[in-house]
């Protein structure tokens, strides 16, 4: 392993990050914030509480979902295309490294930034409404195989992608749409019965419902199917970028 | 000994077109300087690209350092620098960091005084702290070479590193490569400027359509350049040339107006006095003479003319 290229690559990612904290740290803050105002304040007002929660703090994890799963997927996806875009993936692929390495180095800074974010936000959560984590080592597992998951898919999505409008268009299209269906602002329970089935097919539902478990012992599916559903989707992640790295998949010629 | 760079017969095709390289074979020796001519489109880049890793061979085989591209790449790339022809950099960036970047993709132990010391070389010390794209174009290409340079390769590809720099920077180049060649660095460089590759080679190949057609010490390139042409305009055109001068080396042009004699400038005589002698002896009234020197240029471009 050439560890010193992959420190090079996280340190350049992280500085990427530092050097535009408004775009990378302040706005998801701040649109945290927001989201507190409008549905916390804003709706919580009328819903007293979900299942024993009140609704403020009931939409935490749900919120923290919602950023860390955006961030680590453009993070990641920005993170890979930007070399492609201005040619700088030359040094890359002239230098001693394999696809593994160029992988942990990009994926890593993606999900410790998402990471990040996420801990700022339950922080900035923290002074809203009051917050209890009954397994903290199940949401820190939860919070860093979401954060690993998402930026592997932001990388293969940063390697296929072939201009900045595909670029943005999962995320967009998919993930956000996901997340808010996934029931972060609401349970499942409080649904119609047939919009209930239909739920149960997002992928998103399962990591909201295992994340919200940690936190308050409330969920839509059982804990286990949760790790089951983010572990699948790990080996998935893994697997695309194994058979892109096989056929060398728009990156060489 | 055995050659640093070794390629047998490399070819690629990209995914449409004619081969890009048609099956390439080459030996760089340790140490050389090798420029490589050749018009748009020869394949020069494609040729280096394979070596770095940028592009995947299509077959043949590369050995740099003894080290197979694909099956060792790590040891063979470690001891490769590359200067791309077009100008990559990441903008936002300052020159140091980019610069430091390198040397860490290359695994190597961070070395803030050889940082320094190629930055100062290469006149871009003042600008360490600038990004990237506060510089001009020129001081970018330098940049490139910096990154290059940052973990102490062996052996360095230079993609027209002089392309649309002035002559300033290109005789600073000029100086660094050879700082380098000094320090044992084996250099491949391309070039479209032949004055460029007669003043800091070795060796020159020409490719062209993918084809290596010629490689040949500089010297040996030089001295046919030896060979030299006058041409002699005649007053009164003829129909044939005289018996008496039938021991030259001459031709007629198909008017008859003018002769050509082609003779060696390294000889001791050339015998153009005995010539022009004999051509009075012979009733010719000479109008005019000029002579004419092929230049590197002339063999380049009647190589590659040949092959198309
Ligand atoms: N990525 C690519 N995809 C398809 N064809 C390519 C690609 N890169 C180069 N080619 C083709 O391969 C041939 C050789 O190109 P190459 O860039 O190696 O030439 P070159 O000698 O470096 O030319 P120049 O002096 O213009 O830089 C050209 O016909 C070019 O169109
Ligand atoms: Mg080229």
């Amino acid at each position: 392993m050439n560890m010193r290229a992959i420190w090079a690559i996280y340190r350049y990612e992280m500085a990427r990050t530092l050097r535009t904290p408004t775009q990378s740290i302040i706005s998801p803050v701040i649109s945290t914030v927001l989201y507190f105002v409008v549905f916390g304040s804003a709706i919580g007002g009328r819903i007293e509480s979900v299942e024993g929660v009140s609704y403020g703090a009931f939409i935490v994890p749900g919120l923290v979902m919602l950023s860390i799963l955006t961030q680590s997927v453009s993070n990641a996806s920005f993170g890979i295309y930007f070399p492609k875009f201005i040619g700088t993936v030359y040094e890359l692929l002239s230098a001693p490294i394999s696809f593994v390495e160029i992988v942990i180095g990009y994926v890593g800074a993606a999900a410790t930034k998402a990471l990040a974010i996420g801990v700022i936000i339950l922080l900035t959560a923290g002074f809203f409404v009051d917050l209890q984590i009954a397994h903290p080592v199940w949401m820190v597992a939860f919070l860093v195989l979401t954060c690993i998951s998402f930026a592997l898919l932001g990388f293969i999505i940063g390697i296929v992608s072939g201009s900045f409008e595909q670029l943005q268009l999962v995320p967009l299209l998919v993930i956000t749409p996901l997340v808010f269906l996934g029931g972060s602002f609401y349970s499942v329970s409080m649904l119609p019965e047939a919009w209930q089935a239909v739920t149960y097919f997002n992928p998103v539902l399962y990591l909201i419902s295992g994340f919200r478990w940690s936190f308050y012992e409330v969920s839509d599916v059982s804990v286990m199917v949760s790790l089951i559903a983010i572990l699948f989707f790990l080996a998935a992640c893994l697997t695309v970028t194994w058979w892109i790295f096989k056929t060398g998949y728009k990156i060489k010629s | 000994m055995a050659p640093i760079v070794d390629i047998k017969s490399l070819t690629k095709s990209y995914a449409k077109g004619p081969p890009a390289l048609n099956a390439v074979s080459l030996q760089i020796e340790k140490g050389e300087i090798l420029a490589l001519l050749g018009p748009n489109g020869a394949g020069k880049t494609t040729l280096i690209s394979i070596i770095c890793g940028i592009v995947t061979p299509s077959s043949g085989t590369v050995t740099v350092g003894g080290h197979d591209i694909l099956t060792d790449y790590r040891a063979a790339r470690s001891m490769i620098g590359l200067v791309p022809q077009e100008v990559m950099l990441e903008p936002f960036e300052t020159v140091i960091n980019t610069v430091t970047f390198t040397r860490g993709l290359f695994g190597k132990k961070p070395d803030p005084a050889l940082i320094e010391r190629i930055l100062k070389s290469l006149s871009l010390w003042d600008k360490r702290n600038s990004k990237v794209m506060a510089l001009s174009g020129g001081m970018k290409r330098r940049v490139l070479i910096a990154k290059a340079l940052s973990h102490e390769p062996s052996v360095l590809f230079l993609d027209e590193p002089t392309a649309g720099v002035d002559v300033e920077l290109r005789k600073d180049m000029w100086r660094v490569v050879d700082e380098l060649r000094e320090s044992g660095v084996t250099i491949i460089l391309t070039t479209h400027y032949i004055e460029e590759a007669e003043a800091i080679a070795d060796r020159i190949g020409v490719i062209s359509g993918g084809q290596i057609l010629l490689v040949e010490d500089k010297a040996t390139l030089m001295s046919r350049l030896g060979a030299k042409e006058m041409e002699i305009e005649l007053h009164d055109p003829i129909d044939a040339l005289p018996e008496s001068l039938a021991g030259y080396n001459l031709s007629r042009s198909d008017d008859g107006t003018t002769l050509s004699y082609v003779y060696d400038t390294q000889a001791g005589r050339t015998g153009i006095t005995r010539l022009l002698q004999d051509l009075s002896a012979a009733g010719l009234v000479v109008r005019d003479v000029q002579t004419r020197q092929s230049s590197l240029e002339d063999i380049f471009v009647g190589l590659v003319k040949e092959k198309t």
